[in-house]
Formats: structure tokens, sequence, C-alpha cells
């Protein structure tokens, strides 16, 4: 189990590895996802109280699991990046921060859109909604962060310590609707009361399901393909990276970064 | 002890660190983090009549009465208290008796909270119609709970 483990660790591994693994979770992510929103939009019943509004929840409860789970496997990679230095885990930071802002952004703009015609408003400042809108903005300082280092691994490691300072916040995101009065209602899927007397029909709650492992599947798949990115980018040198058989890199690329990445990427003493 | 247990310690050190403080700042400043106050808090005078405020709770059954135009009279109970509110606007599609809401607005010195916004809270709970219907009958369900409501005035809750 650990020598997998520490030779998974290694690049060639890892990309290899993951050159296999993801188009299948990505297959079945997308199958999954596509199934359970079809059915959550055409077959699952309407709601007693909000009609066909409460349908928005197929992509916002797993749009906001992912935005917490993102950042928790972000945070436990960074934990890793730091304590036994693994490049891996240090690519695993940069790259999962993107992913997990978008999750965050589609939770929150799906929130929204509900919130309108069921609370009648788009946005209060109850502590659920504050404490996601800090989440997103503690992704966005991840990848802000990862572009303000021209060394590659001082930047994952600044985004790590960034990463396990904000985990904070994540039992805060989780809790907030029981620990104080907010608007946003309390959770349906995960609460001791829900084991033993569900507070979904079953009919509505496959499709819930459904879409959510898909949403697992689907991170799952695009977290390889980024990774193995950030693999290649950083290895780009070396002999396992020539014999994979990739078209050569137009021009050397400075300190792993493309060339025209995007602020500050171009700096001096920098080779162009 | 070697380099790597050092880190650990130091992200161990970090991570106890970083969730006591939160633990200790969100303790003290629990009653700012609260959305709402609820009746019980407003019945114990926790809140000045006049100051701003937003009270939440459940529109007590049998309890709404609608005036001229838009004008609406109800009561919002928690699980102790109840509290008459004055609203005079639109309110939103899933207000009804029974229905969680949240009200921005004051206490006026009658001890009635005037509202000037109202927003449905919804709950947890999500069934087809029918499932709805057959609970009906029975009167601990179909309804919205009041545990969500909790007191932000922890004596008041006490009492």
């Amino acid at each position: 189990m650990w020598t997998w483990f520490h030779r998974l660790a290694s690049p060639p591994t890892f990309y290899r590895f993951a050159e296999r693994l993801a188009p299948w979770l990505l297959v079945a992510g997308l199958a999954l996802i596509g199934a359970g929103v079809w059915q959550g939009l055409f077959v699952a019943p309407a709601d007693y109280q909000q009609g066909d509004a409460f349908r928005i929840i197929y992509v916002h409860v797993p749009a906001a699991a992912l935005s917490l789970s993102v950042y928790t496997a972000m945070s436990v990679a960074g934990a890793v990046a730091l304590i036994w230095r693994m490049k891996l885990a240090e690519v695993a930071v940069v790259t999962a921060a993107p992913i997990g802002a978008s999750f965050t952004a589609l939770a929150l703009v799906t929130g929204m859109l509900w919130g309108k015609p069921t609370w009648g408003a788009y946005w209060v400042w109850d502590a659920r909604l504050t404490s996601e809108l800090v989440l997103l903005f503690l992704y966005l300082g991840v990848i802000g962060l990862h572009q303000a280092y021209s060394d590659p691994r001082t930047a994952a490691r600044a985004c790590a310590w960034l990463a396990l300072v904000g985990v904070v916040n994540v039992p805060i995101v989780h809790y907030s609707v029981q620990w104080w009065n907010s608007l946003h209602q309390g959770s349906t899927l995960l609460s001791a009361e829900a084991i033993t007397n569900p507070k979904m029909a079953p009919s509505m709650l496959k499709p819930l399901l459904m879409s959510m492992a898909g949403s697992y599947l689907f991170f799952g798949a695009v977290w390889l393909r980024r990774m193995q990115n950030g693999v290649l980018l950083r290895e780009r040198r070396s002999k396992w990276v020539r014999e994979i058989g990739l078209p050569a890199w137009p021009a050397d690329v400075p300190n792993g970064r493309p060339l025209s990445g995007g602020p500050g990427t171009a700096r001096r003493g920098d080779r162009a | 002890m070697t380099k790597r247990n050092q880190r650990l310690l130091g992200v161990a050190a970090l991570l106890i660190g970083v969730g006591v403080a939160a633990t200790l700042g969100f303790t003290a400043f629990r009653k700012n983090m609260m959305y709402f106050y609820t009746p019980s808090d407003l019945a114990a005078g926790t809140v000045p009549v006049g100051a701003a405020a937003q009270l939440g709770g459940l529109v007590e059954a049998g309890s709404l009465v609608r005036g001229d135009g838009l004008k609406v009279e109800f009561r919002v109970a928690d699980c102790a208290k109840n509290i008459p509110v004055r609203y005079e606007g639109v309110l939103p599609d899933l207000f009804r008796e029974g229905q969680g809401v949240v009200a921005d607005g004051y206490m006026n010195d009658e001890q009635v909270f005037v509202a000037t916004r109202i927003l449905a809270k919804h709950d947890e709970n999500y069934m087809p119609p029918q499932v709805a219907d057959a609970l009906k009958g029975n009167p601990d369900t179909g309804k919205h709970s009041c545990m969500p409501f909790k007191a932000v005035d922890k004596t008041v809750a006490a009492s």
C-alpha cells in the first residue's frame, strides 16, 4: 500500500496513472450529472411549496458540496506539500484552487437565482452566505498568491499555508446554519436527524445523489488533468517528459509559466 | 527531531492556533453572527424601542389579518413567545401561516414590530404535493418547525 503510494508520488508514474484514470472519471461523471440533472428537471415531482423553483437544487447542492470538499482536499494536499515536501502535492494545491473557485461561484450564483423567488432577496448577509463568499475569496487568494511568485515551489508553499489557514472556514460554512440564526435553511442531507427521517422525498433525492456523485467524479477528472499539466510544465526538461513524445515547447518557458500567461509572468531577469 | 517532524508540528500548531482563535472569536461575537432576533429576544427587551432589527420566526396559525390594500398584521412566534407584526407591502410568494419568515423593521413603543421588508425562510424539507397533503392530518408535520429559531440572548433562552 505505502510503496504503491510512494511510487504514485513520482511524477512519471502519476502522469501515466492519471492518463489512464481521467477519461473514465470524466465519462462516468458526465453521465451521472447528465442523468441526475435530466431526472431532476423532468422526472422528479415539483415541490409542495416551491413548485419548480426547487429544481435548482440539482445544480446548487452539488456545487456547494464540491466547494467545501475541494477546499478540504486542497488543504490536505497543502499539509502534505509542506510536511513531506512532495512536489506532486504542491501541484495538487495550486491546480485545485481554480476548480474550487468555479464551484463556489456556481453555488453562489445559483443560490442567488433561487433566493430571489423563494426568499424575496438575491442576497442577505447571513452567516451561511457570508462564509461561502469568504470561501470564494480564499480560493481567489490562493490563485492570486500563486501568480505573485515567480518560483513555482515558493508559490506552491505560500499557497499551501494560505489553504491551511483558510480550512477553518470549511466547518464554519457547513455548521453556520446550526450555530447561528440564518436565512438559509438547515442541511437536508448531512444531519444526524436526516439518517432516520429523510428530509427529502426519495423521488427527489435520487437524482440529487446522482448529480452529486457525478460532480465528484467530474472534479476528479478535471483535477487529474490539471495536475498532469502542472507536472508536465514543471518537469519539462526531464527525460521522461521528452520520451512521452509531446510536441516540443515553443521556447524555453521561464519559471514554469507560459510566456503569455497574464500578469506576473514576465519579470526582470527571466529568460525570454 | 527531524526537519519533517518540525514541519509537522508547525502545521499542527497553525491549525490548532487558527481553530482556537476562531472558536474564541466567534463565541465572543455570537450575537453579531445572528441574522435575526427571535420573538423571545424582543419580548425580553433585548433590542431597544425604535432600533433597526431583524425578527425571525413562524407566522402563527390563525393570526393573519389582511387590512386595506397591502396592509397585513400577524404574529411571529418561536417555540416560546410571539410578537405582533405590522407590515405594508408585497409579501414573498411563499408567505403563509406556519411559514418561517424574517422581517426587517423595528419595535415601536406599543410592543408591535413594524416591518419594512419580509423575507420567507424556507426549511430543509422537500416533498411532492401529494405527500404534503397526506401529512396535513398530522399536526406535527407539513408545517415548519420552531427549532431553527434560536434566541440570540442566552439568558432569554434559559427562561
